[in-house]
C-alpha cells in the first residue's frame, strides 16, 4: 500500500500551527515580562530599588543633633531623653536640607504635651499623666515646665 | 634591564600612588551619591521590629508620622500602621472590646466607663513582614514579594489590584489605595532603612515602644530584647514567620 504526501498534510499543518503557537508564546513572553523579573525571585528586581526611591520626610535624630547639639544636651539630662525631636516638632527633612529657607513651626506648648500626657485609664499607670481641664487649664505648659527637660513635681 | 635602583623605586612609587588614587576614585564611583545609592547590601540585613506593649501610651504619634512619611491617604481604612485599644474583662478572655478610632490617629479619648476591674492596653500594629507571607503566596503576578533582607514589599507598577493579598493577610495590614487602585501596606520605611535611618514610627515613638531591629546585626539591641522579655508574635498558630516581636502581648489580642 503506497502513501501519498496528501495523507500527511493534516499532520504537517498541525505541526506548523504548533510551531507558530510556541514561537508566538515565546516572543510575546519575551516582550511582556520585564528583563529583571526573576533575577532575585518571583518578582521584578527593579521593584526593590523603586521602594528605596522616595526621599525621607522625617530627617532623623542624627540630622537634628548636627546643628542643635545644645538642645540635645539639655534633653539628655531630663525625662524626655528618649523622645526624638521630630516626635513633637514634626517631619523636618525639608528643614534639615535647607535650614534657613524652611523654618519649622514651633509646636503648640499645650496640645502637643496633652497628646501624650492627658490622663487616660488605659495608659500604663507609671506614665506621667494629668487631667488637662484641671491642670492649669488656661496656660501653656512651657510657662512652668522646661519642655526639653521637664521636671516632675 | 638597564634600570638602576633609583628609577625602579621612583617608578614603583608613581604606580603605587596612581593605583591607590584610582582605587579610591573607583570606590566613590561605585558608592554613587550617598543619599540615592547607598552602599546597602540587602543580604547583610534581616529586618524586624521589637514592640513593647507595656510602654505604648496610645498617643498615635506613630500613626501620624507614618501617614506623613509615606503619603498614606487620610481615609477610614487606609493605614500602614495603626493602634488598637483592648478592653478585656479578665473573666471573659475570649471577647475583648477592640477600639481603634481613626486608627488611633488622634489618640484615644478617656473611656466613659472607668471600670478598674477591666484590663486595658494598646497594641500598635503594622505589617508583620512575615518570612512565609500568605500575601506573597497568593499574588498571581509577583507584585508583592519578600526582599532579601526580609521586608515584604509591593511593586506598585506591577500590581493589578485584584485584592487576593488583602484577603490573605491574617493581620489585616493591606488596603487598596483609592488613588491608584493598587494595594498598599507598610514597607517598613524601606526608603529610610536602606539609607541608615530608622522607620518613621520608630523615629517618633516618644516612649520607645517600638524599635526597628536588624536581626543579622549582632550588636542590635533586639537580641537582648528577645532574651530578656517574654516575647510573642501575633497569631503564631498561622506559622507566618512574623518578625514583629511583641513584649507583653496578652492572649486576648487577635
Amino acid at each position: 500500500m503506497t502513501r501519498e504526501a496528501s495523507d500527511y498534510a493534516h499532520l504537517v499543518r498541525m505541526a506548523g500551527l504548533f510551531v507558530i503557537g510556541v514561537t508566538a508564546f515565546v516572543v510575546l513572553r519575551w516582550l511582556m515580562v520585564p528583563a529583571d523579573f526573576g533575577v532575585l525571585g518571583h518578582y521584578r528586581a527593579g521593584a526593590v530599588t523603586d521602594n528605596m526611591k522616595p526621599p525621607p520626610v522625617f530627617a532623623g535624630q542624627a540630622a537634628c543633633v548636627e546643628c542643635h547639639a545644645d538642645v540635645a544636651e539639655l534633653r539628655a539630662k531630663g525625662r524626655h531623653v528618649g523622645v526624638a525631636c521630630e516626635a513633637c516638632h514634626g517631619a523636618l527633612a525639608a528643614h534639615a536640607s535647607n535650614p534657613d529657607g524652611q523654618k519649622p513651626v514651633r509646636p503648640d506648648a499645650r496640645n502637643t504635651c496633652i497628646s501624650c500626657h492627658s490622663a487616660n485609664i488605659s495608659k500604663p499607670a507609671s506614665f506621667p499623666q494629668v487631667v488637662p481641664a484641671e491642670h492649669a487649664p488656661e496656660g501653656s505648659c512651657a510657662a512652668c515646665h522646661v519642655v526639653h527637660n521637664p521636671k516632675i513635681s | 634591564m638597564d634600570q638602576d635602583r633609583r628609577t625602579f623605586l621612583g617608578q614603583t612609587g608613581k604606580w603605587l600612588v596612581l593605583t591607590a588614587s584610582a582605587a579610591i576614585a573607583w570606590e566613590h564611583v561605585l558608592a554613587g551619591r550617598p543619599e540615592e545609592a547607598p552602599n546597602y547590601k540587602a543580604t547583610d540585613h534581616w529586618w524586624g521590629m521589637a514592640i513593647d506593649i507595656e510602654k505604648c501610651i496610645g498617643c498615635g504619634t506613630c500613626v501620624r508620622a507614618c501617614k506623613t512619611e509615606n503619603d498614606v491617604p487620610h481615609e477610614a481604612f487606609t493605614f500602614r500602621t495603626w493602634v488598637e485599644r483592648y478592653v478585656v474583662d479578665p473573666a471573659d478572655f475570649d471577647h475583648p472590646v477592640v477600639e481603634s478610632p481613626n486608627g488611633g490617629y488622634d489618640g484615644f479619648h478617656q473611656r466613659e466607663v472607668r471600670d478598674p476591674t477591666l484590663k486595658m492596653f494598646y497594641v500598635p500594629k503594622l505589617c508583620n513582614h512575615c518570612e512565609h507571607s500568605p500575601c506573597v503566596q497568593v499574588c498571581p503576578v509577583g507584585a508583592t514579594f519578600e526582599s532579601q533582607d526580609g521586608v515584604v514589599l509591593v511593586d506598585k507598577s506591577y500590581c493589578l489590584g485584584c485584592r487576593y493579598c488583602v484577603q490573605a493577610c491574617p493581620y489585616g495590614c493591606r488596603f487598596i489605595d483609592p488613588r491608584t487602585h493598587t494595594v498598599d501596606k507598610c514597607s517598613l520605611c524601606y526608603h529610610r532603612i536602606t539609607r541608615g535611618l530608622t522607620t518613621a514610627c520608630c523615629e517618633t515613638c516618644p516612649t520607645g515602644a517600638r524599635a526597628l531591629a536588624d536581626l543579622k546585626d549582632p550588636k542590635d539591641p533586639i537580641h537582648a530584647f528577645l532574651r530578656e522579655h517574654k516575647v510573642q508574635v501575633l497569631k503564631p498558630q498561622m506559622a507566618t514567620g512574623s518578625k514583629m516581636y511583641y513584649n507583653g502581648l496578652d492572649g486576648s489580642v487577635r
